[in-house]
């Protein structure tokens, strides 16, 4: 437990009958940090950041904020989400279509019982920082979806929260806007100072957001790391798939101590170039097969003598890089090029060499 | 599409394979993009659909409506309003008026309330079996007001009801604890059999609402008590309204119970006026008359409440249907769970077990009048209707018949009428538009006295006192449940889906019959069964249209009880519950499965 840690989840753990939805996850974001929850549909990224919201109650574990309890099983203690103070922007929005923009965003401060004056002068600044003042009077069905979703984030701004929970708040609009509003949420975050706690399965739009990265699969935590870190040394397959383009080629261990290539039937195939040997652990760990990762950025054409042996089947022209698909032995891989690097043409047999190779299981 | 257009590709999509070039063919491509049209040559199937389409609205709803308001409003040759004024001026017309008014006013506002609060029980708190209350609280929708007032009248009217004479004879009251042959009785009544409009719609409603609105609302720190208050009713308010307004439209044309409660004490609104005023007086001018009238009263605010609701629905009617989400909250009632369940029960019993356990009861009995005791009780009433009692037995066989004949006619004509309005593009739709609205606000009543206007003989053709009469009464009562069935399921059929046919190489009637027709059979099978089934216990029109042999199971049912053969008119009644009860679970069954298969 570090002193700045602002939001914390002890050995949290939700079950959904015998389906264990997130297993005991210890988490501890900072202060004014963003953090994101990265991952396939049914990770348990969306039931931990309910459980933060209180939408949710715990199977097992606690979590705390600001060092306040504010659900844990074993004490038997629960926050309702309306006691956090917590600021929230859902996926489809979840404007009240039945009140203008200005009444959406007064209304978290009016259940409040501010003052009318202070009420008034929050909402203006909720709504200048989103810059829908000259729409306060509007009712949000005439606004477009990216309108809708800066009531929402006005709306979650206007109690001025420490903590901002955002469940894919940009999976709704067209690909042009999300990158704008990425920008824009991390702006207020730097005005507001809030920490953010954002659930998405845009690697992309993690990366481009979060001070930090948790990758989740099947409710279990994978890696929690800086969005560099986690693309530059991925933890496990499944890690390095899921972040950025990625090939796999199936291997296993010869009785020498070599590696081969390995093909959908299980037959061996060429032996691998000397400079690709696996970590002792791979090594030594009998004759399961085993893969070999790279992404096609960082692979080089090179002489088929030295490299691995493949043939070309296609080459296609993306725009400013070359896509090619090589096949080695019976597997295809990936490989990408700058398009004025010069690179063989389709049929041609190449060799290839792997810049930074990763052994996974 | 224009003429010039029409012209250049005249040549039959399918055999122009090879023969004409590429700029012939954008154009027809283009063409077609206007589904179906029928323009090339002067007046082709398109007119004659039209046509088809609007002879039937008009023969069958347009014109008895027309009368209706024609014999209201002319008198000897001439225009008379002050007429008119008179006769509603009258105090017993002007009373029917007030009464279908009252009871319409207090029936809405007593289901709304009741509509409203279960459907928030089961979809909103952890109220213990929902589901099952769910499908329960929508039972009533099978029961027939008039029969649940039958068994009603059984229960509490003054002196016989069995409920009244138990607190007498055992408590010693000197008169009975409640009186259904009062006003509170009729809405009461009423109340117990038209809820469910309201609670299926706001069920929806709250179902179908997107969890996240309410979760923002309590992020933001509102209780679920401010959140019911300042979000959930607000949202779900056109839903609430639209249910209460179809509540006040059925009420207020509302005939059976308040034709077995109330004439008792005389206590008659408009349905049951005109009904009293034709029946008595054998058709006589004056009776005529003041039957239009108020049957122009009905017919006006019909067409009122409908626009109203049509305003609602279009002004209040958010997009609250969410993406993805979780389970709605649950309010948990904790002290108030086993209460409120007990209550939820206990209303179910009072609603429904007991009226129908009372009506298979008194079903049973050798004489009325004679105690539930297992040497009183036989299925002797039962075996005598179903297989000796004449009256009976036709009463079946015309429901049966006419119910069927009703349903498929209706189907049929209301997929062509609906397929004019929604798909075709041919000049004078809107005319039509206009007639396929007339069937909504036209109550049964109006519709019988439509009918017996235009049909016995003044125009020709005479069907009065036989079964046919019964029938375009039927066709005209049920066309708009026809209509909106088939539309709907016809605006699911994209016009793309068509032209892919054509393009395909499909011919206009290929393309009909493989692609629209299929598509729309869900449709279609919705329509017959909408109709059948509550024409089986039709009473309304029919009441007013039978002659000795033309008697419907309704009205078999309303003048046995009139004519004091209580034990008969409840044996019959009880059959009747059987068979609808039967035919709605296999509908539900067969259709259901019907509509997961198309899914």
């Amino acid at each position: 437990m570090t002193e700045m840690s602002h939001v914390r989840l002890v050995n949290v753990t939700k079950r959904f009958g015998a389906v264990t939805a997130v297993d005991s996850l210890n988490l501890d974001i900072e202060k004014g940090e963003c953090f994101s929850m990265l991952g396939p549909s049914g990770c348990g990224k969306t039931t931990t950041l309910r459980m933060v919201a209180g939408f949710e109650d715990l199977s097992e574990g606690e979590i705390h904020v600001g060092g306040r309890l504010i659900s844990s099983r074993e004490k038997n203690w629960y926050l309702p989400p309306e006691k956090r103070d917590f600021g929230m922007v859902f996926q489809a929005f979840a404007v009240w279509p039945h009140m203008t923009v200005y009444e959406n965003v007064a209304f978290p401060l009016r259940v409040r019982r501010l003052p009318a004056s202070e009420v008034e002068r929050r909402v203006r600044d909720a709504l200048s920082s989103t810059n829908l003042l000259s729409a306060a009077n509007d009712s949000p069905s005439d606004l477009s979806g990216g309108g809708k979703q800066r009531v929402a984030l006005a709306r979650a701004l206007a109690i001025n929260p420490d903590v901002m929970l955002l469940d894919e708040p940009l999976s709704s609009l067209d690909p042009h806007l999300r990158e704008e509003m990425r920008f824009e949420i991390r702006d207020l975050q730097r005005r507001y100072g809030f920490s953010i706690i954002y659930v998405t399965h845009d690697q992309a739009e993690a990366m481009a957001l979060s001070d930090r990265i948790l990758v989740m699969k099947l409710g279990v935590a994978q890696q929690i790391d800086t969005p560099l870190a986690v693309y530059n040394s991925p933890v496990n397959r499944f890690v390095f798939s899921f972040i950025g383009l990625s090939n796999f080629l199936n291997v296993v261990r010869g009785e020498g101590g070599g590696v081969f290539l390995r093909d959908e039937e299980g037959n061996r195939g060429d032996a691998l170039p000397p400079d690709l040997t696996p970590p002792a652990s791979l090594r030594n760990s009998g004759d399961k097969p085993f893969s070999l990762a790279s992404r096609p950025s960082e692979i080089d054409f090179c002489d088929g003598e030295t490299g691995l042996r493949g043939i070309v089947s296609r080459k296609s022209f993306l725009g400013e890089i070359v896509d090619y698909q090589v096949k080695v032995g019976g597997q295809e891989m990936r490989i990408q090029k700058a398009r004025r690097a010069p690179g063989p043409d389709a049929g041609k047999a190449c060799g290839l060499r792997l810049l930074r190779p990763f052994w996974y299981e | 599409m224009n003429v010039l257009n029409t012209r250049a590709s005249s040549a039959p999509l399918s055999a122009d394979a090879g023969v004409s070039g590429g700029p012939a063919r954008t154009r027809q491509g283009r063409a077609s993009s206007a589904p179906l049209s029928f323009r090339r040559s002067g007046f082709g199937v398109a007119q004659v659909i039209l046509f088809l389409s609007i002879a039937i609205l008009v023969v069958v709803v347009a014109v008895p409506v027309l009368l209706i308001f024609f014999n209201a409003f002319w008198v000897d040759g001439k225009f008379n309003v002050r007429d008119v004024l008179r006769i509603i001026g009258e105090p017993d017309t002007w009373q029917a008026l007030v009464n279908s008014l009252v009871i319409a006013a207090g029936t809405t506002i007593g289901s709304t309330i009741v509509g409203t609060f279960f459907a928030w029980l089961v979809t909103r708190t952890d109220l213990p079996c929902k589901r099952l209350m769910k499908g329960l609280f929508l039972v009533p929708f099978m029961l027939p007001s008039f029969i649940g007032a039958l068994a009603w009248k059984m229960l509490l009217s003054p002196r016989a009801g069995f409920i009244n004479r138990f607190f007498m004879l055992h408590f010693g009251l000197a008169g009975p604890i409640f009186n259904i042959y009062s006003y509170a009785g009729i809405m009461l009544v009423e109340v117990m059999y038209l809820f469910p409009f309201v609670f299926i719609q706001v069920c929806g409603a709250l179902e179908r609402m997107d969890p996240t609105l309410e979760e923002s609302a309590r992020i933001s720190g509102a209780g679920l008590f401010t959140i019911t208050r300042k979000i959930t009713i607000p949202l779900v308010l056109p839903s609430i309204l639209s249910g209460a307004l179809l509540i006040m439209l059925y009420s207020m044309a509302h005939f059976g119970t308040v034709a077995v409660l109330g004439i008792e004490n005389g206590i008659f609104n408009i349905p049951t006026l005109i009904y009293q005023r034709i029946h008595q007086s054998a058709g006589s001018f004056a009776s005529i008359r003041t039957g239009t009238v108020l049957a122009t009263v009905l017919v006006v605010t019909a067409t009122f409440i409908i626009w109203l609701q049509g305003k609602i629905l279009s002004r209040g009617h958010y997009q609250i249907i969410g993406g993805k989400s979780f389970r709605p909250m649950e309010l948990k009632l904790r002290a108030l769970r086993m209460p409120l369940f007990i209550f939820c029960v206990a209303w179910i019993g009072f609603t429904i077990v007991l009226p129908t356990t009372v009506i298979f009861l008194v079903g049973g009995l050798r004489t009325y009048g004679l105690s539930f005791t297992w040497e009183n009780l036989s299925l002797d009433n039962y075996k005598f209707i179903l297989f000796n009692y004449k009256v009976t037995r036709d009463a079946i066989w015309n429901s049966v018949t006419l119910g069927l004949s009703a349903a498929l006619i209706t189907m049929f004509a209301g997929v062509m009428i609906s397929y004019v309005i929604v798909k075709m593009k041919v000049r004078g739709k809107g005319f039509l538009e206009f007639l396929g609205m007339l069937p909504f606000s036209v109550p049964g009543s109006v519709i019988a006295l439509g009918v017996i206007l235009a049909w016995s003989g003044k125009y020709g053709v005479n069907l009065y006192n036989t079964v046919w009469i019964i029938l375009v009464a039927y066709i005209a009562r049920y066309m708009a449940f026809s209509l909106r069935a088939n539309s709907a399921a016809l605006e699911q059929v994209h016009d793309s889906l068509v032209e892919a046919a054509r393009v395909c190489g499909a011919s206009m009637w290929q393309a009909l019959r493989d692609i629209v027709l299929p598509l729309v059979r869900p449709g279609m099978l919705a329509a017959f069964f909408l109709i059948f089934l509550p024409a089986l216990r039709e009473l309304t029109a029919s009441i007013m249209l039978y002659a000795p042999t033309t008697r419907t199971i309704g009205v078999a049912i309303y003048t046995l009880n009139e004519d004091g053969e209580t034990v008969m008119s409840a044996a019959l009644a009880g059959i009747a519950l059987i068979i609808i009860v039967t035919g709605q679970l296999l509908v539900d069954r067969f259709v259901g499965n019907k509509a997961k298969g198309q899914g």
